[in-house]
Formats: C-alpha cells, sequence, structure tokens
C-alpha cells in the first residue's frame, strides 16, 4: 500500500465518519417539506449527538453489563463494515473476494447486540421490537443478498470494491432491466433495515410501531448518542451500496468523481424522504409479503441476466 | 431492445398480480398488462409500420386497456366488492409460486430454444409465465372477478407468445380471439352481476350449494 | 497409528478398572475421567500428526474374518474427524466428572462410565476402519452404547423411555441400509475392504440405487430430513454432557461415512447427486431451524439446531458433489472445505451450547425456557459461554461459525458466476437458502439467549441459581475459546490441513486448488484481521467512555414501565411471544396448536386463564405416525399365531426344522 492511496483511504474513511449523520437531517428536511413547514436545520442530527454526549446516564437495575458495553460493541462493529464499503472513487480498505458476506454479518451483530440488549430491560415494549426486528430481517436478509449476488453476476466481480469499480454506463446498456430491478430491492431492504416507512416509523414509538424505535427506549445519554450516530451510519452504508449502481461513472478526476458518488448519496436520502412522505405504513402482517416481492424481484433480475 | 422492456414490464405485472389482494388494483394492472401487449407487435414492426398494424395495436389497446377495465370496474362497484377475502393459497404463497413458476418458465425458454424464430429471447419464458399465473389466479381465488382476471392473464399469455413468434398476417388469428374474449367477458360481467343480485355475494365457493 | 492404538489400549484398562471399583461411586468417576482424558490425548495427538505430514497409514490384523483381513487406515479425512471426535469427549469427561458428583443417576457410576468409554471408542472406529464388517460393528456398539446413556435418567420418565426406543428403532432402520450396502458392494467385489471398493468403483446393481442407500444409511444418523425424528427425542432425553457428545461428533459419523462413500463409487457421478444432496441439505436447515424456533424446551431446541446445521454441512457437501459431476476444481475445494470446517466449528459451539444447557439445567432444574430469566447475573461465566456459543451459531464474525458459513457462500457466488445455468441456479439456491437459515439462527438464538439469561427472572428456582463448579465451567470456557480463536485464524486451518483434505476426497490429482486456495486464505486473513481490529476499537471506545463518564451522574431506577405501579417478572416478553411471528407466517409447515384454558369471571376480579402452544414434528405426525400405525394395524392380524402355549411353540418350531430337512433334501 503506497502512502497516497493509504492518505486517499484515511480520508474517505474520515469523510464518511463526519459526514453520515446528514442523510438523516437531508430525510427529515424533505419531510418537512412535503408537510408544508420548514423543518428542523439541516445539521441538527450533530447537534443531538452532542448534546446527548453532554449528559448523564440513567441504567435500570434489571439491566446487567451486556446492556452497558453492547453499544459500544455495535459501535466497533460498525466502523469495521463501514471499511468495507468504498466511498467513490476511493477503494475500500477491506476489500476481498466474498466481503459483501462480511459485511452483511456485520450488521447481522449489530441487530443481535441491539436485540439482547433489548431484552435486557426485562421490558415488553423492548421484547415487542425485538421479536418483530428479528423477524423482518431474517427475511429481508436473503433479499439482501440475492441483490448482492445479482450485482455480482453483473459485473462477474463479488468484491464490493470491485463491483463499484466495474460498473459502467455499457452495464446498464445490456443489463439494464437486472440493474434497475436490483435497485429496487436494495431500496426496499434498505428501507426495511434503516425504519423507514412503509415498515417501520422512526418518529414514534407506539405499540402500533414498535420495531426499531423501541428497543433503544432505555438508554440514555451518551449510550443514546452512540445509538443515533450507529443507526446514521447504516444508513450511510446501506446508501453507499446503491450509489454505484445510480451512477457508474468513472472519470479520472478524484473530485469529479467523488463529487458524483456524494450527490448520488444525497439524491437517495431524498427519494428516501419522498417515499417517506408518500406512503403510509404497512400492516405489520403485509411486511412479509413486502419482503418477499423484494426477494422475487432481485431473482427475477438474476434470471434474467442469464438471458440477456 | 424496446420489446425487451416491454416484456419486462409484463413479467412484472403478473408478479404484482400474484402479490396483490386488492381486486381494484388488480384489474388496472391487467388493463396496463392488456395495453403493454396490444403496443407489443407496434414495436416488433417497427421499421415496417403500416396502417393494419397501427389499427389493430389501437384497437387491441382499446379493447383490453380500457373496454374490459370498465366492464369489470362496472361489475364489482354493483357487486360491491373490492377485496379477495382468503383465497385458497395465501399472498406468500402466492410470491413462492410466482418464484418458482419464473424459474420453470425461463428454464422452458431454453430448452424450446427457437432461435431465429422468435424477435427476442424473452418471448417464451414471459407466455409461460403468464399462463402459469392466469391458471393459477383461476384456481386459487375465491371470487368470481379474480377468476376473470385470470382467464384475461392466460389469454395475454397466450397472445404473448403468438403475437412474438408469428409474423402479422396471422394476426387475423388473434383478432378473432380477441373478439371471443370481448364476448366472454361481456357474458361473464353481467352472469356475474346477475349472481350478485340473486346471492349477495360472488363467492364461488358458496356457490356450490347450488348443486342441491 | 502407534499414539492410536496407546488410546485404545488406555480406555480398555480404564474399563477393567471401573469394573473393579464397581461400587465406589466417586472412585469410578475420577478413574473413567482420568481414563477418557488421557486416551482422548493420544488419539487427538495421533490425528495431529497425520494432518500435519499428510500421511495416509493402514494396519492390518492377520485375522481372517469372512474372507478379509480386519484393516484399520487414519487418513487425513479420518484424522480430521478423530480431532473433533476426541476433544469433545474429553471436555465432557471433564464436565461429566462435575455434573454426576452428587447425583442419583440411574445406573451405578461405573456403568455410566463404561457406556462413556464404549461410545467414544466406538465412534474413533468407525472413522478409521477401512473394512465393512469392522465399521457396522463398530457402528452397532455405537448405538447401543448411546441408546443406554439415553434412557440413563428416565426411570420416571416415559417420555423419555419412548424417545430411547424411537432412537434406536430409528438408527437400526437407519443401518439396514447400509448393512444392504455393504452386502451388495461385496456381492460384487468379493471382499468388504473399503481399498477394495474404491479402486473398481461400485456400479452393480446401479450406482443410484447404491448411493440412495449410503444416502438414507448416513443419512439416518446424521439427521437428514425427513430422517431426523430421533434427533429431537434423544437429545433432550440424554445426560447434557451426553447430549453434547451425541449432538457435537456422534451424528458427524453419519456424515463422515457419507463423504467416504462418494469415494466407492467411482468417477465421473451423475449431476444430479450433487443437486439432489444440496436440495436436501438446504431443506434440512430451513425445516430444523424452523422447528427450533418453535420449541420450549431448551434442549429440544438445540436438538433441532443439529439438524439446521448438518443441513449447512450436507449444502458444502452437496456443492462438492456437484464440482466433482462437472469436474469444477474451485467447487469441490470450497464445498468440501467449507463442509469439513463447519463439522469442526458443530462440535466446538453445539458442545459448548449443550454444556451450557446442562449447567442450566444442574442449577435451576428447569428446562422451560419460560420459565427462567436474568441467569447471566447469577451465573456469569455460563452466560458468557452461552452467548458466545449462541453468537457462534448464528454465523456472526469475528467468530468460527462465520468462517465455514462464507467459505459455502463463496462456493455459492462461484456457481452463480459460471456460465452453466443449472450451476448457476444451485448457486442462486445456496445463497438464499443459506441467507434464510442464517437469519432464522440468529433469531431463535437471540430468543434463547435473551430469554434465559437476561431480564428479570421468571420462576422461584432461577431466582435462586447459582454458579456451577468449576469443573463445568472450565470446558465451556475452552470451547469458547476456541471458537474465538477458530474465527481469527480461519486462514491458517485452511492453508494448512484443507487442500490435503480435499485431496483425499476428490482423488483426482489433475486438478489444481492451488489458485482457490490462496484466494480462500486471503479472504479468511482479511477475516481475522477485522476481528482483531474490532477487539482494538472496542477497548479504545471502552477506555473514551470510562474516561467520559467519570464525572458525570450515573443514577440507577426501575425499567420505564409506562406508569404501571406493579411490574412483575411475568409482564416481559415471553418466549412464545417472541417467536410467534414466525410461527404464524409458517404456519402451513408448523402446524402449531394452541390450546387455550380460560376461566369466565364471574364476579368483577379476573379469573385465570392458561395459554399454550405445541409443535409436533410433521415428519413424526404426518409421516412416520401413519405408516407405522398402519403396518401395526396389519401385524395385528397375525396375532393369532402368538397365544401362550408352548407346546404350540414346539410345534412351530418342529414344523420348521421337517420343512428345512424336506427343503434341503431335494
Amino acid at each position: 500500500m503506497t502512502i497516497s492511496i493509504l492518505l486517499k483511504t484515511t480520508i474517505s474513511i474520515l469523510a464518511s465518519l463526519i459526514l453520515a449523520p446528514i442523510l438523516l437531517g437531508i430525510i427529515n428536511r424533505v419531510k418537512a417539506g412535503f408537510a408544508g413547514r420548514v423543518g428542523q436545520p439541516l445539521l441538527q442530527p450533530y447537534y443531538d449527538i452532542f448534546k446527548l454526549l453532554k449528559k448523564g446516564l440513567v441504567y435500570s437495575t434489571t439491566t446487567s453489563w451486556i446492556f452497558r458495553w453492547g453499544t459500544l460493541v455495535s459501535l466497533a462493529v460498525i466502523v469495521c463494515a463501514l471499511l468495507i464499503v468504498p466511498c467513490g472513487p476511493f477503494p475500500a480498505l477491506i476489500s476481498f473476494k466474498g466481503d459483501i458476506f462480511l459485511l452483511v454479518y456485520l450488521m447481522g451483530v449489530v441487530r443481535f447486540i441491539t436485540v439482547i440488549s433489548a431484552l435486557d430491560t426485562g421490558s415488553s415494549f423492548e421484547g415487542m421490537g425485538s421479536s418483530r426486528e428479528m423477524f423482518f430481517s431474517a427475511l429481508a436478509e436473503p433479499a439482501l443478498l440475492l441483490a448482492l449476488m445479482g450485482l455480482a453476476k453483473v459485473t462477474d466481480s463479488f468484491s464490493l470494491t470491485s463491483i463499484a469499480n466495474t460498473l459502467s454506463a455499457t452495464n446498464w446498456f445490456n443489463n439494464g432491466a437486472s440493474l434497475a430491478l436490483l435497485m429496487g430491492t436494495l431500496f426496499i431492504v434498505l428501507l426495511s433495515e434503516n425504519a423507514r416507512i412503509p415498515i417501520d416509523d422512526p418518529n414514534t414509538h407506539l405499540e402500533l410501531t414498535m420495531i426499531h424505535e423501541v428497543m433503544v427506549l432505555d438508554h440514555s445519554g451518551p449510550d443514546f448518542a452512540v445509538i443515533n450516530y450507529i443507526s446514521a451510519l447504516k444508513l450511510w452504508i446501506f446508501s453507499a451500496i446503491i450509489a454505484p449502481v445510480l451512477f457508474p461513472i468513472h472519470t479520472n478526476n478524484i473530485i469529479a468523481d467523488f463529487s458524483v458518488w456524494l450527490s448520488g448519496m444525497v439524491l437517495i436520502s431524498i427519494a428516501v424522504g419522498i417515499v417517506e412522505s408518500s406512503m403510509a405504513r404497512l400492516r405489520l402482517t403485509v411486511i412479509p409479503q413486502f419482503l418477499l416481492g423484494a426477494t422475487a424481484l432481485a431473482i427475477t433480475a438474476i434470471v434474467l441476466t442469464w438471458i440477456g | 431492445m424496446k420489446v425487451q422492456l416491454l416484456l419486462i414490464l409484463v413479467l412484472l405485472t403478473n408478479l404484482k398480480l400474484l402479490g396483490s389482494s386488492r381486486l381494484g388494483s388488480s384489474i388496472r394492472t391487467v388493463a396496463i398488462q392488456g395495453s403493454l401487449l396490444g403496443l407489443l407487435p407496434l414495436f416488433i414492426e417497427l421499421d415496417s409500420l403500416n396502417w393494419r398494424v397501427m389499427t389493430l395495436a389501437i384497437g387491441t389497446v382499446f379493447l383490453k386497456g380500457f373496454v374490459f377495465a370498465n366492464l369489470l370496474f362496472r361489475a364489482i362497484n354493483v357487486a360491491n366488492v373490492n377485496r379477495e377475502v382468503q383465497p385458497f393459497a395465501g399472498y406468500v404463497s402466492s410470491l413462492l409460486y410466482g418464484i418458482v413458476a419464473l424459474i420453470v418458465s425461463f428454464w422452458l425458454g431454453q430448452i424450446l430454444n427457437l432461435g431465429q424464430l422468435s424477435y427476442s429471447p424473452l418471448i417464451i419464458p414471459v407466455s409461460f409465465f403468464g399462463i402459469f399465473s392466469g391458471l393459477f389466479l383461476i384456481v386459487s381465488r375465491r371470487r368470481a372477478i379474480s377468476q376473470v382476471l385470470g382467464f384475461l392473464v392466460l389469454e395475454n399469455g397466450v397472445f404473448t407468445f403468438g403475437a412474438g413468434i408469428i409474423k402479422m398476417t396471422s394476426l387475423l388469428v388473434e383478432i378473432g380471439i380477441l373478439l371471443d374474449v370481448f364476448v366472454a367477458i361481456l357474458v361473464m360481467g353481467i352472469t356475474v352481476f346477475r349472481i350478485s343480485q340473486e346471492c349477495d355475494h360472488i363467492d364461488t365457493d358458496k356457490l356450490i350449494t347450488l348443486k342441491d | 497409528m502407534k499414539f492410536l492404538f496407546t488410546s485404545f489400549g488406555i480406555w480398555s484398562f480404564t474399563i477393567l478398572c471401573l469394573i473393579v471399583f464397581g461400587r465406589r461411586e466417586r472412585l469410578c468417576s475420577v478413574a473413567g475421567g482420568l481414563g477418557v482424558i488421557s486416551g482422548s490425548l493420544f488419539a487427538i495427538a495421533s490425528g495431529v500428526t497425520t494432518l500435519l505430514s499428510n500421511s495416509y497409514e493402514c494396519f492390518y490384523l492377520n485375522w481372517n474374518y469372512i474372507g478379509d483381513k480386519i484393516s484399520f487406515a487414519l487418513d487425513p479425512l479420518a484424522a480430521w474427524f478423530v480431532i473433533p471426535v476426541c476433544g469433545l469427549s474429553l471436555l465432557a469427561a471433564i464436565y461429566a466428572i462435575a455434573y454426576d458428583w452428587d447425583n442419583e443417576t440411574g445406573y451405578s457410576k461405573s456403568f455410566s462410565w463404561i457406556l462413556f468409554i464404549l461410545l467414544l471408542a466406538s465412534m474413533v472406529l468407525v472413522i478409521c476402519a477401512a473394512n465393512g464388517v469392522v465399521f457396522l460393528m463398530a457402528w452397532e456398539v455405537m448405538a447401543v452404547s448411546s441408546f443406554f446413556l439415553v434412557i440413563r435418567d428416565s426411570a420416571h420418565s416415559h417420555s423419555s423411555q419412548d424417545a430411547g426406543w424411537i432412537y434406536l428403532i430409528a438408527t437400526h432402520l437407519g443401518t439396514v441400509f447400509l448393512v444392504i450396502l455393504f452386502l451388495l458392494a461385496q456381492a460384487q467385489t468379493g471382499s468388504f475392504d473399503f481399498m477394495v471398493w474404491e479402486k473398481q468403483g461400485l456400479n452393480i446393481p446401479n450406482r443410484s440405487l447404491l448411493f440412495l442407500l449410503a444416502a438414507i444409511g448416513f443419512g439416518t444418523k446424521a439427521g437428514f430430513v425427513p430422517f431426523h425424528i430421533w434427533l429431537p427425542e434423544a437429545h433432550p432425553a440424554a445426560p447434557s454432557y451426553i447430549s453434547a457428545v451425541m449432538s457435537g461428533v456422534m451424528i458427524k459419523t453419519g456424515i463422515y461415512g457419507l463423504i467416504r462413500s462418494i469415494g466407492w463409487f467411482g468417477a465421473p457421478i451423475p449431476h444430479w447427486w450433487g443437486i439432489a444432496v444440496l436440495v436436501i441439505g438446504i431443506v434440512s436447515g430451513v425445516l430444523g431451524v424452523l422447528f427450533a424456533i418453535a420449541q420450549h424446551d431448551l434442549k429440544r431446541l438445540l436438538a433441532y439446531h443439529s439438524v439446521e446445521n448438518i443441513g449447512i454441512i450436507t449444502i458444502g457437501i452437496g456443492v462438492g458433489l456437484v464440482g466433482l459431476s462437472y469436474d469444477n476444481a474451485g467447487l469441490i475445494f470450497l464445498g468440501f472445505s467449507g463442509a469439513v470446517l463447519h463439522v469442526l466449528n458443530h462440535a466446538v459451539f453445539k458442545g459448548l451450547l449443550f454444556l451450557g444447557a446442562g449447567s442450566v439445567l444442574h442449577s435451576t432444574e428447569e428446562r422451560e425456557i419460560d420459565k427462567m430469566g436474568g441467569l447471566l447475573k447469577r451465573m456469569p461465566l455460563t452466560g458468557v459461554a452461552f452467548l458466545i456459543g449462541a453468537m457462534a451459531i448464528s454465523g456472526l464474525p469475528p467468530l468460527n461459525g462465520f468462517v465455514s458459513e462464507l467459505i459455502i457462500f463463496i462456493s455459492g457466488v462461484h456457481s452463480l458466476l459460471s456460465k452453466d445455468v443449472t450451476i448457476g441456479l444451485c448457486g442462486a439456491a445456496v445463497v438464499g437458502g443459506l441467507a434464510l437459515i442464517g437469519g432464522l439462527a440468529a433469531a431463535c438464538f437471540a430468543k434463547a439467549f435473551g430469554i434465559i439469561f437476561v431480564g428479570e427472572p421468571r420462576s422461584d428456582k432461577c431466582s435462586k441459581a447459582e454458579e456451577s463448579s468449576p469443573l463445568m465451567t472450565i470446558p465451556m470456557l475452552v470451547l469458547a475459546m476456541l471458537c474465538l480463536v477458530i474465527g481469527l485464524s480461519g486462514a491458517w486451518l485452511v492453508a494448512g490441513v484443507a487442500p490435503q483434505i480435499v485431496q483425499n476426497i476428490s482423488k483426482n490429482t489433475s486438478l489444481d486448488f492451488a489458485g482457490y486456495q490462496s484466494q480462500l486464505s486471503n479472504a479468511l486473513m482479511f477475516v481475522g484481521l477485522t476481528g482483531g481490529l474490532l477487539i482494538v476499537l472496542l477497548a479504545l471506545f471502552v477506555l473514551i467512555k470510562k474516561a467520559l463518564i467519570k464525572n458525570r451522574t450515573v443514577s440507577y431506577g426501575l425499567t420505564w414501565d409506562c406508569g404501571y405501579t406493579r411490574p412483575t417478572a411475568r409482564m416481559q416478553y415471553t418466549a412464545s411471544s417472541f417467536a410467534q411471528p414466525f410461527l404464524e407466517l409458517f404456519k402451513p409447515i408448523l402446524r402449531t396448536r394452541h390450546h387455550y384454558h380460560v376461566h369466565m369471571p364471574d364476579n368483577m376480579f379476573p379469573q385465570g386463564a392458561n395459554f399454550h402452544t405445541e409443535t409436533p414434528d410433521i415428519c413424526h405426525t404426518e409421516v412416520y405416525r401413519p405408516v407405522f400405525l398402519k403396518i401395526s394395524e396389519i401385524l395385528m392380524k397375525f396375532r393369532f399365531l402368538q397365544h401362550g402355549y408352548i407346546q404350540i411353540y414346539i410345534l412351530y418350531i418342529a414344523l420348521t426344522l421337517i420343512l428345512l430337512l424336506i427343503w434341503k433334501i431335494r
């Protein structure tokens, strides 16, 4: 690894770490715009995180060390996951043939630890959220992996960095339908994993929408700041998987490539905001069908690559 | 290329039909499917357009896209139903069947490789998928309207096969079939309306009491 | 080989000592434990040396039995299987000393230990046998000794006795298929020796028929769906360390037999074999984990997870078989490496989980998940070990389950990227199936760990539970460390041993595995590095947080309860509720039965109510029970032959002898 590559990778990692909460801000502004309000400032997620970091902590007597240190384990895991995803023209630090699976299963670790910390509080609200969370992600994981397999089939490589580098406009020309279907599946999985409507409402934690928000009810202070940051990073990672498919442009100018990639990320956030503002949340019993439909789209995309 | 796109859209409408439970949106989806298929001969013969193809395409789109949809919408408004109720196979099973039927259709497409005779390698898979979906809808749904829709999808599947393989002149046969289907839908629409008036419902499994 | 003989010598000597010591319980325990431990150490040493030197040793006893010499062979494949067998038995023996120390068990301690040693020795013999007769005899000893161990604690429980009988019948039915296979092979080649079969290539009467016989025979022991119904009955009934040994290594002898038998049929093999094995693997994996989610009993849940993991191993074998039929080096290497590595990994984490379940059972005398809770605070070591086992079996990095599942995933991707459509479809099925299995397994273990170890205790016995003795916790912690170590060092394992083992299986020296091996080692090295990075980052973040909250207020209170005045432990989410969405979605397969008992209130206060779900095994109730009932109905018609008069029975014997005489004279 030469110094320049090391420098580029460090810059991209730092950029990801710093810019991640902006996506949440963009989504909130879009939703506010649709509702006719001005909405929170774009940097509000940052203000929230810093405010929470300064507070004290309240722990429940039922909880054990899992609850106290679980958030930090999740943070370490998701930072490692971030190192697998390429940021535009900058290759990922951890890149090998099969790193797709490492990424998906590292997200699985985060989910597992969140669920166990939730059950640690001994509250039925958190229990309900944990049950639904594991249920929907068990159905979303095949969709995600099959969609990534579809991308691998289109580009004939199975490392995220090489997929991002190989995707180009000719792929859209040859396998446009497959890529469109794959983007659809990946977008649906993004909505599912990041607790967006139509799967879950990130604003409330009433019984009807008890999935992600309710699992973190008992966290306070710096713990809750870490949790908010983790959800921002998760959204960033999922968007970063879709962005190279959306704008597969490779000029030799690093700044141009990176800006195009960033605009792709912003576009995805705006799309999430639009979807959130124009749809209602689905009934909980309909969500498995929705996710199975996403899986069917991914399988259709893979099957189409054999014909086209 | 445009033919490819059209066929993929037809495939997606079939998937949507398998997974949805609202009769109104299903009727609209079948109408969209019919319109797309009406445009198919147009795109196939794009370089040798003449008035025959144009009238045929416009006629098919009008019939399949608007007339059928209108008849069916009128039927459901009179019978006052807008949702499918407890089908014999749940929606998850329908989607799983759809995935299996998709794979089988593509496999059949590989085996029955017609090569130069077909305009696109997607013709056979999409038509078989349409036939399988139509059959499944007829067999597994309870409401009579859904069965009519299944019949329409079946006919669309056969139409895809014909339009994609044979040259334009034999579309005469298709026109004949289309006329038959039109009459059938008209009759079915009227019958459904009458049944709902007599029995206050259009659940086909309750209709078995008629055998006594 | 010499080490192996030392092991057998030590074990025989220990059995003698146990017979001599007889009634002295404590002495028997210690003697038995020491015997098992020392013998296992020698056997592991022999296995490791064989693997490191890539040697193949064969040993013949000059004893003509049915026309053949008795032979044993130790090659890299066998060595790889011997190591987990002996390793897990070693740790289970240490555990057993403490587990049975104060307990009243059904048998005397000496008999119990004799059976354990017989089980262990027969498993090693099965793996090392190179002759059909030796194999079958050791197979039988394994089945019978484990049967007696399963019904050891069942003096007061009918269901455990039934479980033992189901196990015995199922394993014997499977053995029948193996006996037929071996007899057919001997009829064709004239010998029972495995080497002779490999050289000739069995194909009479029909290769596919022989393959089916092998698949069913070995599959019954391994636990393929639909031959798995004995697993969820026998494993919960046995004492926990025996369940660990049975679930962790005994069912792997079935997998070993299947892999061995691949070499007997000659190359090339038909395509549909690999696809059929792949389908069996995916079905076993998915059905196993679905039934596991529906269970209330902790040990039954773990038994169904064994079915699921055998399914994962079979997926790997299926991919390898598809590779063999298409002569695709990548698929062969990746499929078989993944399967074989998962054999080791499953032995480690399933053994760990069963030992943990035993520890919980020992302290709380409770097996139902819904009556436990909050055990992490009272049994910290067991809790940590179980957590690591749960994360490993869900395939979460950086533990060992992820490494073997990654290899199988990569084999699926390789299949998908190939030009052939059939291989590609197999690859898509592998990835989709394994993804679903992994997600469901993680859900099931989140439920198991979350309800048992955290939260508030849901019964009195649980609130008074105490940590188990060190002899019980140390084996668990060793296995937990092993999970982490294998997870981080997968690259070296693959580089070191995988090529030899795969070479052993495929026997085709023209294929080049080096490229795939280096790619895989590269991938696993990155996985190990990520694990290391994770630990470093975690340490960093912990230090930062501790510095951050040094001067902050940290207060404690009750969990937020929405303003309810009297929260109780019973208000927590239960395991049945956690599993309910899954049971609802997969209702056509699971067919859970709900039982309600509600006492209607007759005044203004609520009366009691009771709710109970039950998920019987679908293969058991829909397939086996009707068939066996039908058979017994038909056989009842012959009841008239059994009427109790001795004279008539002697008449039967006389008639048979006269008939035989007439038949032979003609």
